[in-house]
């Protein structure tokens, strides 16, 4: 038989490690992964991934020594029952000594960065840096500007170069803030204010979600970094300030100069959303303003990004025509998602805390013409 | 003392073979109650694996519909509590029941009917934690328990409640067999066994009880201050009322990290035992193995907040607790080396236990560096909470636990039953774990790596996780199949007659020496010890093998007689939790009538005849 | 008392019992480590009063609400239980030595400072209540009864224990040899009151 040959056999012993060396060449390029935490794109990231590639070369190093020794121990000292006994060693001191001395010199060598990592993420990021809240909410995020003002939920919206620092805390149970490419996760605690900092290095839209079990839906509080040059961003934010009292959207809603080549813009150009923002004069935005004030979605729901009401259970809406995704950043905010997620989000996020209010085919048209003109 | 006397009537009508329900509701012996904790313990395993191979079709696919959320996060709830409290513990409490008393020569534990209590709330508190299916409410909120998420605000129905008092049910579980073992193993060696001669699997079981000890009242006190939070409106970890829902964290992980080793500390004794036999030749630096085995779980104590690095300790405790961490390594490495060391220069006979027992290392050893890996707390900030930290604790707790526990299973099945497992379904079992192992759990780390959360029901397609995810599910299936194989297996091999040779393995501990199953009083003669391998010393005395010892009669050796005590107050001690459960609706009296049903068993248990130095009037001693 | 199987010839030359109660009272150290570390986070994160040593103004009704920790009773229940152990240590002795009146005498003596503590405790709880510190009221309220509950609960079965031991005596079953069956409990009752010991300053005097 094949298999009666040692060198055969060998092999045979070799292919699972072989499986998972492909699978490892295979499923490890990062690019694959929008979510990967192996591709930095800020200070705070990067010296996270740098601790972790350096460990991690230590550990191959490790691996590859130990398994290659316990392998050769496998093989080499295969013995059949009638073989004679073999020496008899009950230990070995100097040998014992070296192979606790080595990996305490390895350690040792992790420890360095490990430690300089330490007290370099949690250095203070300085006075200049832009500070934005973040609040977690079950399941959704909110993101207060405090120095402009402006409130919006689920997509937070930073500048390029310019280092931010999130202080955060929810407002009910634990959750974990995670923008993998731009940094670790950082808790979020009921009453208690935990922080975070970094400084973007290129622009984009790049997915993040929570960390920790918060709850039903802890799987879809997902989220969106967009991250614009530092013009864009100031942009951006004027013109949140102008989404203040109620009607300003109406009055925002129309072409105006503040609205950069960004957000709406690009997202037109990925697709995500559909380009059916109505203007205001539009019947079916008349009756979805009618609408939203009959069905109680202000209840939940602020349309103002400057000025709004705190401590609503439900996020921001004001620029939600805008948003590329939906219901706390895995939905697609296209036509039909947002009219479906309107008439029952219960059957797309069940236990969502946004209950099915009866609404028609009909009538979620007409709000989802409301809010995309809120962009 | 009076205790020598007594009851010699009862103790000589017990030596006959006792079969019949009866026989296993009142058994003290620690062979039996071992059996019990390991088939119990093996039926709540399969209950676990048949919990993650449901969250692995419902994770097969991105935006899968297989499950619900709620469903699911019960499923991933009662998969990690059962795999933990209601497997890899009890199971590890089947060898020390089985297997401690033999290895150190002795006839039972020190407090059989101790131990038997230890088995019935075991078993309860498993049903307790297990009815909630029956409800639609098993527990949903993670092993962990997180605050505040456990308060009645954010979780209303009972599920916290099952999580919350079956688990103290366990603990009270934990916290009496852990007496007894300790105490066992302190007091009841055989002549000549000095602690430095004991075996190496007594060795880490004595460590792991001391950790039972000191650490589960830690989570006691967790959960019964979320007890009163659910139940009589306290604040402890909820911030409405000032309390801090980090307390909870701290609270848990005091205990949970020792648990970690008090999971992984017996499957480190199991290997330690085996890999002399199958290589015939000593344990390598058998004091080192002692020592290193103390160290870790001394510095199990003082690393608890790796579990916590990413709530924003500060530099300097997560400089303290990153380096203790990292310090634990240096004694793992050690026992790793001396494995190593042990099978270095042997002649290694590759039966099926060793197949286990080497796949343990090697897996080990990858489950060992992973965690290297997130002591750094910069690169665990991103590590933490994704699949990353589900791919290293499963090469810890299932390719060391798991494989080690299988190991032992395969080493130990003919002593305790008399029957050889098949070597050949035993191998085919073994690739089919082996393999199965990796292709579920070594993907993990890279889709952590690439952005997969734990805990999440589901997940998007545009991550791009989905290649990886199916490849784990395929791995669960195999994983499904080797263990199906293993219960074949067990089937085929109980219908074999019972002539498994007093010791197959050549082994070197004294449990080989007695016929295989021992009989109840395990050994005729108390043994006398002269070195660390008793056995191998008396075969190179007499030159080559012993002959089949025979059972003996068992005449005038003192038994523990049966008891049904044990089981009232087990019964009494999870009454009272159920009613407090109930109390709600029912209010105290139902608590009142189970405190004194578990008092009434303790009396009539404290009191019983044959057992009791009260129980003949008159004080005798006179 | 035990399953004597084994309290011959150990290894150790220990009781196993004996043995067993000292693993037990290790084990317990852990479970009131936690308890009392857990008072001394919550006491000063409680939002609203009554507190333990200062007054407390309700700023909704103005009501006043005195401090609530009352020195004299407490000091006179802890010295009566610091007493018992004294008491059962020659409760102990006279059983070793069959002195029958001088056990019972003595395990009577610490019976009766055992139900003065558990009464002065329940005392205490209905007159804090009274002056408005509830479990649910603050953090300082609910760590402090959780605390002092849960000593409470280990003296009154440490009542019952000796009451039974002292029920045994009565009926001429706890001779010299058996000595060692009122021992394992005096072992437990001294731990008791060690915890006491801590308890007490960290409570009650302690501000």
């Amino acid at each position: 038989m094949f298999f009666r040959n040692a060198a055969a056999r060998r092999l045979v012993g070799l292919v699972p490690w072989l499986c998972l060396l492909a699978l490892a060449v295979a499923g490890c390029s990062p690019e694959r992964y929008p979510q990967t935490a192996l591709l930095p794109l800020s200070d705070f990231a990067r010296i996270g991934d740098d601790v972790q590639d350096q460990t991690f070369y230590w550990a191959v190093g490790v691996f590859v020594l130990v398994e290659g020794a316990l392998l050769y121990a496998i093989f080499r000292f295969r013995g059949r029952p009638d073989d004679p006994q073999p020496k008899q060693v009950h230990g070995n001191t100097t040998v014992e000594i070296i192979w606790t001395v080595i990996p305490a010199l390895i350690l040792a060598a992790i420890a360095v960065p490990t430690v300089k990592g330490i007290f370099e993420t949690n250095a203070n990021p300085g006075p200049d840096a832009l500070r934005i809240e973040v609040i977690g909410h079950q399941w959704w995020w909110e993101f207060r500007y405090p120095e402009a003002g402006v409130v919006t939920a689920n997509e937070l919206v930073i500048p390029v170069g310019r280092t931010v620092e999130l202080i955060q805390h929810s407002a009910d149970v634990v959750h974990s803030f995670w923008p993998p490419r731009f940094a670790g996760k950082r808790d979020v605690f009921p009453g208690r204010e935990t922080r975070l900092w970094f400084k973007a290095d290129s622009a984009g839209l790049y997915p993040g979600q929570c960390a920790e079990f918060c709850g039903i839906q802890h799987a879809r509080m997902a989220f969106h970094v967009r991250a614009e040059s530092q013009d864009e961003f100031a942009g951006w934010l004027a013109r949140m300030q102008t989404l203040g009292a109620p009607g300003a959207a109406k009055a925002a809603a129309g072409p105006d100069s503040l609205r950069t080549a960004s957000a709406g813009a690009r997202l037109q150009q990925q697709g995500a959303a559909a380009d059916s923002a109505q203007a205001p004069g539009d019947p079916l935005y008349a009756q979805g303003e009618q609408l939203f004030k009959t069905k109680g979605c202000l209840g939940c729901h602020a349309l103002q990004a400057k000025g709004a009401p705190t401590g609503l259970i439900g996020p921001n809406l004001a620029n939600v025509g805008s948003r590329a995704y939906i219901a706390a950043g895995w939905l697609k905010n296209t036509d039909a998602n947002l009219e479906q997620w309107i008439q029952n989000p219960q059957a797309l996020k069940k236990g969502v805390l946004m209950p099915n209010l009866g609404v028609t085919a009909e009538e979620a048209k007409a709000l989802r013409a409301y809010l995309r003109a809120h962009n | 003392m009076a205790t020598t006397v007594l009851g010699e009537q009862q103790v000589h009508a017990a030596h006959g073979e006792k079969t019949g329900l009866w026989s296993w509701l009142t058994t003290v012996d620690h062979k039996r109650i071992g059996i019990l904790y390991g088939a119990t313990a093996f039926f709540f395993f399969l209950l676990g694996g048949l919990e993650a191979l449901l969250i692995r079709i419902q994770l097969a696919r991105p935006d899968n519909t297989f499950l619900d959320p709620d469903t699911y996060n019960q499923l991933f709830t009662m998969h990690g509590t059962s795999m933990i409290f209601l497997a890899i513990m009890p199971l590890s409490a089947m060898f020390f029941n089985y297997m401690i008393p033999l290895l150190i020569g002795a006839r039972d534990v020190a407090f059989p009917r101790l131990n038997a209590f230890s088995y019935w709330v075991f078993l309860l508190g498993g049903l307790f934690l297990n009815v909630s299916f029956l409800f639609g409410a098993a527990p949903d909120q993670g092993w962990y328990g997180y605050a505040n998420l456990t308060s009645r605000q954010y979780s209303p129905g009972p599920n916290v409640d099952f999580w919350n008092l079956g688990l103290q049910i366990l603990g009270i579980a934990s916290l009496a067999a852990g007496v007894n073992f300790f105490v066992t193993v302190i007091n009841l060696r055989a002549r000549g066994m000095t602690m430095m001669r004991m075996p190496m699997f007594v060795w880490m079981s004595f460590i792991t009880q001391i950790l039972i000890l000191l650490a589960f009242p830690v989570i006691t006190v967790a959960l019964i201050l979320l007890m009163f939070d659910r139940f009589f409106g306290t604040h402890f970890f909820i911030p409405a009322g000032g309390g801090d829902p980090l307390l909870w964290q701290h609270l848990f992980w005091i205990f949970g990290h020792p648990e970690v080793y008090i999971l992984i500390l017996p499957a480190f004794g199991i290997i330690s035992e085996i890999l002399p036999v199958f290589s015939r030749k000593p344990l390598f630096g058998y004091a080192a193995m002692v020592f290193s085995g103390a160290f870790i779980a001394f510095l199990g104590f003082g690393v608890w907040s790796h579990h916590m690095f990413t709530t924003g300790m500060g530099p300097i405790a997560d400089t303290f607790f990153s380096l203790s961490t990292m310090l634990i390594a240096i004694p793992t490495g050690v026992k790793i080396f001396n494995w190593m060391g042990t099978m270095w220069g042997g002649s290694l006979q590759y039966k099926t236990p060793m197949y286990f027992a080497v796949a343990f290392i090697a897996m080990f050893i990858i489950g060992g560096l992973s965690g290297v890996m997130h002591a750094s707390p910069t690169a665990d900030l991103q590590q933490n909470d994704t699949y990353f930290i589900v791919a290293h604790f499963h090469y810890v707790l299932f390719g060391g636990s798991i494989f080690a526990l299988t190991a032992g299973a395969y080493y130990w099945w003919p002593k305790m039953f008399g029957r050889m497992l098949d070597e050949g379904l035993g191998k085919v079992h073994f690739w089919l774990m082996f393999v199965g192992f990796n292709l579920t759990f070594f993907p993990m780390h890279i889709v952590g790596l690439n952005g997969m959360p734990r805990r999440t029901y589901t997940y998007p397609a545009e991550l791009g996780l989905d290649l990886l995810n199916q490849i784990e599910t395929v791995g669960a299936f195999i994983l499904t199949a080797a263990f199906t194989v293993f219960l074949w297996n067990i089937f085929k091999t109980s219908r074999k007659p019972r002539n498994a040779p007093a010791d197959p393995w050549n082994g070197a501990t004294l449990e080989w020496a007695i016929t295989s199953p021992p009989p109840e009083w395990n050994f005729s003669e108390e043994p006398v010890v002269h070195g660390r391998d008793p056995l191998w010393e008396a075969k190179r005395q007499r030159g080559g093998p012993l002959p089949e010892p025979s059972p003996g009669t068992g005449a005038g050796i003192h038994i523990p007689n049966p008891s049904y005590w044990p089981l009232v107050s087990a019964i009494g001690v999870t009454a009272i939790f159920v009613a407090i459960m109930l109390s709600p609706k029912l209010g105290a009296i139902p608590v009142v009538v189970a405190v004194a049903l578990t008092f009434f068993g303790l009396y009539n248990w404290l009191f019983e005849k044959g057992y009791s130095e009260f129980s003949t009037p008159g004080g005798g001693g006179h | 008392m035990s399953d004597s199987a084994h309290t011959l010839a150990t290894s150790t030359g220990l009781d196993s019992r004996k043995l067993a109660i000292w693993t037990f009272i290790g084990s317990e150290c852990l479970f009131f480590a936690s308890l009392i570390s857990n008072y001394l986070v919550q006491k000063p994160r409680s939002l609203v009063g009554p507190f333990a040593h200062e007054a407390w103004t309700d700023p909704a009704s103005g009501q006043v609400f005195e401090p609530i920790i009352e020195i004299p009773l407490v000091t006179v229940g802890t010295a009566l239980l610091l007493f018992s152990s004294l008491f059962i240590v020659l409760a102990l002795n006279g059983a070793q030595r069959g002195n029958r009146k001088q056990l019972l005498g003595w395990l009577g003596a610490t019976l009766a400072c055992g139900i003065f503590f558990v009464g002065m405790q329940v005392y205490e709880f209905n007159h804090f209540v009274h002056k408005g510190l509830t479990l649910q009221q603050n953090l300082f309220g609910a760590s402090f009864y959780v605390l002092t509950g849960f000593h409470g609960t280990h003296v009154t079965i440490g009542v019952i224990w000796l009451l039974t031991m002292f029920v045994l005596a009565l009926r001429r079953q706890l001779p010299p040899e058996r000595a060692v069956n009122l021992e394992i409990a005096a072992l437990y009752w001294h731990f008791v009151d060690v915890v006491w010991i801590i308890i007490f300053p960290v409570v009650y005097l302690i501000k």
